[in-house]
């Protein structure tokens, strides 16, 4: 048993590097589908990483009335809070708000000058985030119950910035981003599994005299696919290493070319701290085609 | 030991290989197969093999009818038979030494036996000095006397050749037969398939003729009536 185990390996060895064209062939298709499939992975990671940026990004704000307490604010905030499709509420104060304001307008002397004259016409701010972008809707319709205003019943809310056309599209967007990014990533994964079975069977089809042979001196089913299986497996991962070899300077190249819009992804630091998956990962997706392309390609020279 | 009983092969084209043929070979026996081309003696010969199922009939091994060993069990009858072939098939990835190994490793030979019977069967050949070549190192004469070497070097019971001098010149011919008659007189059963008449003359022994798919003449020493 061991003695065949030992034998097989050797062969599939041997094969593989007295292969030279075929290999090498074998060996490029392999390396270009690990490369798109890696690129795939750190897509993934990348589409993840923009839009939980983006989700980030959208909330409702609630500006106050100058005269609404501080003490009603801060009591709308904790109801705000209880509810479960809320994160977080964040509270700015009328003071803060102020501040806020100035600093935007400092390069303009009237708003100065006016905001000098008079005590601060600004209320306080409340920023509401939601675990969703979907739920934006029902707080908004939370905000417009009387019950969610103060205890007596006074209309403290000045405005409320929700801006429900941009969260809907961005909804509509995230949706539709997702199912297209996967049919992208089928389409070319299927193409990837077409190439390699191709390219394995056009491989195994160069060896079926040497499958006749074996078949005509007595060897069984077992000992003739084990040397291709053992081929797919050395191939497999030969490519796994050269496609992250590949990959690397086409992340520093995606860093670069990314870098003026994308502030909250980094395609570098994704690719060497996902390095020991990402290795797993392609040497599995490698050694486990080219042995599946293997088997369905020598299968129909066992049938005799 | 081989008996075809009424065994008719009918190809998927319609084309008839052999038509009720009937006859046995017996232990040790050496003969000649002989027919113009197309004649059946391929097909026969791989009926032997278990490569080809008959249409009707029967091919039996003693008591075994070959077209029933399953096809998990086909790999044991093939390990008790030798094959040649005119165009040699040798591995051509693979040294002298290799191909011949091959056979021994496929029947779970062990190493130790691998090392001392491939350089005697290469000697017997007289390719000692060859085991590193690879077969496109090598003259056809030698590259059909390392085919003989792979199918003997597990002392198989029955040896098949089919067109073994093919592409030989008359010298190497000779001693490709020389071979063959060794083999036979260490007992090992011996079929030959040739439409040279030089081989059947060398062979001298019985000889089946084929014509058509049909055995019309089973003579007891070596004639060429074609």
């Amino acid at each position: 048993m061991f003695t065949n185990q030992r034998r097989i390996w050797r062969s599939g060895l041997i094969n593989f590097l007295r292969g030279g064209l075929v290999s090498f062939s074998s060996v490029v298709v392999l390396t270009t589908t690990l490369f798109i499939v890696g690129w795939l992975v750190i897509g993934q990671g990348f589409f993840t990483a923009s839009l939980t940026a983006i989700q980030d990004r959208v909330d409702i704000s609630i500006s106050f009335i100058p005269e609404a307490r501080e003490e009603q604010v801060l009591g709308l905030k904790q109801k705000l809070e209880a509810l479960p499709e809320v994160v977080e509420v964040t509270y700015s104060s009328r003071d803060d708000e102020l501040a806020d304001f100035r600093e935007r307008n400092k390069d303009i002397p009237i708003i100065m000058r006016s905001l000098d004259e008079i005590p601060n016409p600004l209320g306080a701010r409340l920023k509401v985030k939601a675990t969703d972008p979907v739920y934006y809707d029902s707080i908004s319709r939370f905000l417009d119950q009387d019950t969610a205003l103060s205890s007596a019943g006074e209309r403290i809310i000045f405005d409320t910035n929700y801006r429900k056309t941009d969260i809907d599209q961005l909804t509509a967007f995230i949706s539709s981003t997702r199912q297209f990014g996967s049919a992208i990533a089928l389409v070319l994964i299927f193409i990837s599994i077409i190439t390699v079975f191709g390219t394995v069977s056009l491989a195994i089809h160069i060896s079926r005299e040497e499958i006749g042979v074996m078949r005509l001196v007595g060897a069984d089913n077992r000992y003739i696919r084990g040397p291709f299986i053992v081929e797919g497996v050395i191939a497999g991962l030969i490519s796994s290493v050269l496609a992250l070899l590949v990959l690397y300077p086409s992340v520093i190249w995606a860093r670069r070319v990314t870098t003026s819009f994308v502030d909250q992804f980094d395609f570098l630091n994704y690719y060497l701290s996902s390095l020991p998956v990402l290795f797993l990962i392609i040497a599995l997706v490698g050694a486990g085609l080219s042995i599946l392309a293997s088997l369905w390609a020598v299968r129909k020279y066992l049938k005799v | 030991m081989i008996f075809f009983d009424q065994v008719t092969k009918l190809y998927s084209d319609r084309s008839l290989a052999l038509d009720q043929v009937t006859f046995s070979v017996e232990k040790g026996e050496m003969l000649s197969i002989v027919g113009h081309s197309g004649a059946g003696k391929t097909t026969l010969l791989k009926m032997v093999l278990a490569e080809e199922q008959p249409t009707s009939g029967g091919v039996y091994w003693d008591s075994t009818n070959i077209n029933s060993v399953g096809h998990g069990q086909i790999h044991r009858l093939r390990r008790k038979i030798g094959s040649i072939f005119q165009e040699h098939r040798l591995l051509p990835n693979k040294n002298v030494y290799e191909n011949i190994a091959l056979t021994m490793e496929a029947s779970g030979r062990s190493d130790e036996d691998i090392a001392s019977d491939v350089p005697h069967v290469l000697e017997l050949v007289g390719l000692a000095d060859k085991m590193i070549n690879f077969p496109g190192q090598l003259s056809g004469g030698e590259k059909q006397r390392v085919a003989i070497a792979r199918a003997i070097v597990n002392q198989p019971d029955i040896l098949l050749a089919d067109e073994p001098t093919g592409n030989l010149d008359p010298v190497t011919t000779f001693e490709i037969i020389q071979i063959f008659n060794k083999i036979n007189e260490l007992g090992t059963t011996v079929l030959i398939a040739t439409h040279d008449k030089s081989v059947v003359d060398a062979v001298g022994k019985r000889t089946l003729t084929l014509e058509k798919g049909r055995l019309v003449r089973d003579d007891k020493h070596g004639h060429y009536v074609l």
